[in-house]
C-alpha cells in the first residue's frame, strides 16, 4: 500500500533525533489520534540550515517527517512556508488516501516551527 | 530476507496439504452440479454430504443442521438477519456484546436502522461479558442473544455454556460466532445450549470463501439469499463443492488433534509472553490470563505506534497484526481494545501475535531476539518516550 519511497524513508529516516538548542520547534498531533510530530529547525540569516524530527506514529507519519526535514534544508523561511502537504506527499510518490493526514501533519509541524522561530526572533529584537 | 515467520493465524491460515489434495480431486474429477440427478452430479453431492457429516459430527450436531455459506461473515449475517426476519412478530430486541466481530456488530447496527433495538453488553478488563447485565437486559421482546465464543483480537473465551443456559431458560435463540474457537478449543452445540454457530474454513487450515452456519432443528430462521432450494432452502445458490470438500477435511484434521496441539501452542505462546515481558519494558498484556485461546498473544507496547512496528517486523520476515487506528480506514483504534478499557494512546501500540501449526520454538527464539530491537529503534525517536524518560528523572 505504501510507495517504495515511503518505505525507504520509513526504513532509513533522515534527520532523526532531538536537536540541541533549536531556533524553532513545532509540535503537532496528539497521542489519542496516534500521531505526534516534533520538528526542530536551525536558522541562519533567514535560511533553514538544519532540521530534525522526532515522531510517534505510523509508517507514513515517520516517512513524511523525514521527507519534510529533507525538503526544508537550505530553504529561506518564505520558501519553506510554501511547502504544502501536497509537496510532501508528491515527494514521497504519493500516499494512500487514509494517510494523507500525515502529510498535513508534516506541513503543520513545519509551519509551527517557523512561527515559533519568528516569535522568538520578535522577542529578541 | 527469506525467512517467513507467520504469526497471524487468527487472520487466516495456510491450507493443509491434505485439504489441497481433496480440493484438487474435486476440481478436476468432480465438477458436476450437486443438484443434478445423474451419477456424475451425485458424485459431487456425495463429497459434499461427507463433508457435512464430518462437520456435524465434530460439533455434536446432525448433518441436516449444517448450512454451507460463503464464510463466517455470511453465516453471522444469516443468523442475525434470518432470526430478525422470522421472529419480528415476537419482538425486535437483540442482545450482543461490544467486542463482537464486525460481521455481527455491523449486522446489528443495520437492524437498528430498521427499527430493532440492540443491547451491546460491556466486558470487563479481560474481555469477559457481563452476565448480570445480560440477565438484566433480557425482556419479553428479546429474540436473539449473539455472543462470540472466543475473541479474535485478544483471544478471551466467553462463558458460552452459562450464556446458553440463560438463553434456554428465557426461551431466546442463542447464536455464537465460533469462527476463532473451532479447531482451537472444543465446541459442543448440545452441551453449550447453542441454537446457531458460525464457522469459517480458512481459520482452520481450509480454503477461503467457505464456511457454515449450524442451525438447530426447529429454529425459526428465514434465508437472506433467494434462488434455488439448496441447503434446506436456507441458502440459495450452487454450492462451492471444492471449498466444502476442503472445509470438511480441514475440520476433521483440526479437531482430531486439538488437545495435543493446544498443549504445544500454549507452551510456545507462554514462552513468547514471558520472553517479551522480560525483554520489552512498558508492555501490557491484553486478554484473560487463563480463559484465552492457546495460540493468541495480544499486547500493547507503550510509546510506539502499532503500524510502524508491523512494518518493521515485516522487514524482519515476521507477519503480525495490530489494533491501531492507523491500519484502519476509519482511523479509530480497535473497538475490542477500547471495550476492555485501554486508552486510545495505548491501543495505538497494540500487537497481536497468533501462532499456528507451523510455529516452532526457533520461531519464538527469533521473535524474542529481534522484536525488542525493533521496539527500541522506534522508541529512539518517539517524543512520547523522550518525555516519559525526562519525567522519570
Amino acid at each position: 500500500m505504501y510507495s517504495e519511497k515511503v518505505m525507504e524513508h520509513f526504513r532509513h529516516p533522515r534527520n532523526v533525533g532531538e536537536m540541541e538548542n533549536p531556533d524553532g520547534t513545532g509540535r503537532v498531533g496528539n497521542p489519542v489520534c496516534g500521531d505526534i510530530m516534533e520538528l526542530y529547525i536551525k536558522v541562519q540569516d533567514g535560511v533553514i540550515v538544519d532540521a530534525k524530527f522526532q515522531t510517534f506514529g505510523c509508517g507514513a507519519a515517520i516517512a513524511t517527517s523525514s521527507m519534510v526535514t529533507e525538503l526544508v534544508k537550505g530553504k529561506t523561511l518564505d520558501e519553506a512556508l510554501k511547502i504544502s502537504n501536497k509537496t510532501v506527499a508528491e515527494a514521497l510518490d504519493g500516499l494512500p488516501a487514509n494517510k494523507l493526514h500525515c502529510s498535513v501533519l508534516a506541513e503543520e509541524a513545519l509551519q509551527a516551527a517557523i512561527e515559533d522561530y519568528r516569535k522568538k526572533e520578535g522577542a529578541n529584537k | 530476507m527469506n525467512r517467513l515467520i507467520y504469526l497471524d493465524n487468527n487472520a487466516t491460515t495456510q491450507v493443509h496439504p491434505e485439504v489441497v489434495e481433496i480440493m484438487d480431486y474435486c476440481l478436476t474429477e468432480c465438477f458436476g452440479n450437486p443438484s443434478t440427478v445423474y451419477s456424475f452430479g451425485r458424485k459431487a453431492k456425495r463429497l459434499m454430504d461427507e463433508s457435512r457429516e464430518k462437520i456435524a459430527k465434530m460439533i455434536d450436531a446432525s448433518k441436516d443442521e449444517i448450512v454451507f455459506t460463503s464464510g463466517g461473515t455470511e453465516a453471522d449475517n444469516l443468523a442475525i438477519f434470518g432470526i430478525a426476519k422470522a421472529n419480528k412478530d415476537k419482538g425486535k430486541h437483540i442482545i450482543t456484546s461490544k467486542i463482537e466481530h464486525h460481521a455481527v456488530i455491523n449486522s446489528c447496527k443495520a437492524l437498528e436502522k430498521d427499527g430493532f433495538e440492540v443491547t451491546y453488553l460491556d466486558v470487563d478488563k479481560y474481555g469477559i461479558v457481563n452476565l448480570e447485565q445480560l440477565e438484566r437486559s433480557i425482556k419479553k421482546e428479546t429474540i436473539l442473544i449473539s455472543i462470540m465464543h472466543a475473541n479474535n483480537e485478544i483471544g478471551t473465551i466467553e462463558p458460552i455454556a452459562e450464556i446458553g443456559k440463560i438463553a434456554k431458560e428465557h426461551k431466546i435463540y442463542f447464536h455464537s460466532d465460533t469462527v476463532q474457537s473451532i479447531g482451537k478449543i472444543r465446541v459442543d452445540v448440545k452441551e453449550m445450549n447453542l441454537d446457531m454457530i458460525s464457522i469459517s474454513s480458512h481459520k482452520l487450515y481450509g480454503p477461503k470463501g467457505v464456511g457454515c452456519l449450524y442451525v438447530k432443528k426447529g429454529t425459526r430462521l428465514k434465508p437472506i439469499l433467494y434462488g434455488g432450494e439448496q441447503e434446506h432452502r436456507l441458502r440459495a445458490g450452487t454450492e462451492n463443492v471444492p471449498g466444502i470438500a476442503g472445509f470438511g477435511r480441514a475440520m476433521e484434521l483440526a479437531i482430531t488433534d486439538t488437545d495435543k496441539e493446544n498443549e504445544r501452542l500454549t507452551r510456545l505462546r507462554d514462552r513468547l509472553q514471558e520472553g517479551l515481558a522480560k525483554r520489552v519494558k512498558h508492555i501490557i498484556f491484553n486478554g484473560h490470563l487463563t480463559e484465552r485461546l492457546p495460540n493468541t498473544l495480544n499486547c500493547a507496547i507503550q510509546f510506539i505506534e502499532g503500524e510502524s512496528l508491523i512494518l518493521k517486523l515485516d522487514d524482519l520476515g515476521i507477519c503480525a497484526s495490530t489494533g491501531s487506528a492507523c491500519t484502519s480506514a476509519s482511523l479509530e483504534p480497535s473497538h475490542v481494545l477500547l471495550a476492555i478499557g485501554l486508552p486510545h494512546e495505548i491501543a495505538h501500540g497494540s500487537l497481536r501475535l497468533s501462532l499456528g501449526r507451523d510455529t516452532t520454538d526457533e520461531d519464538i527464539d527469533y521473535v524474542l531476539d529481534v522484536l525488542p530491537k525493533a521496539v527500541d529503534e522506534l522508541r529512539a525517536f518517539s517524543p512520547l518516550y523522550k518525555e516519559f524518560l525526562k519525567k522519570g528523572k
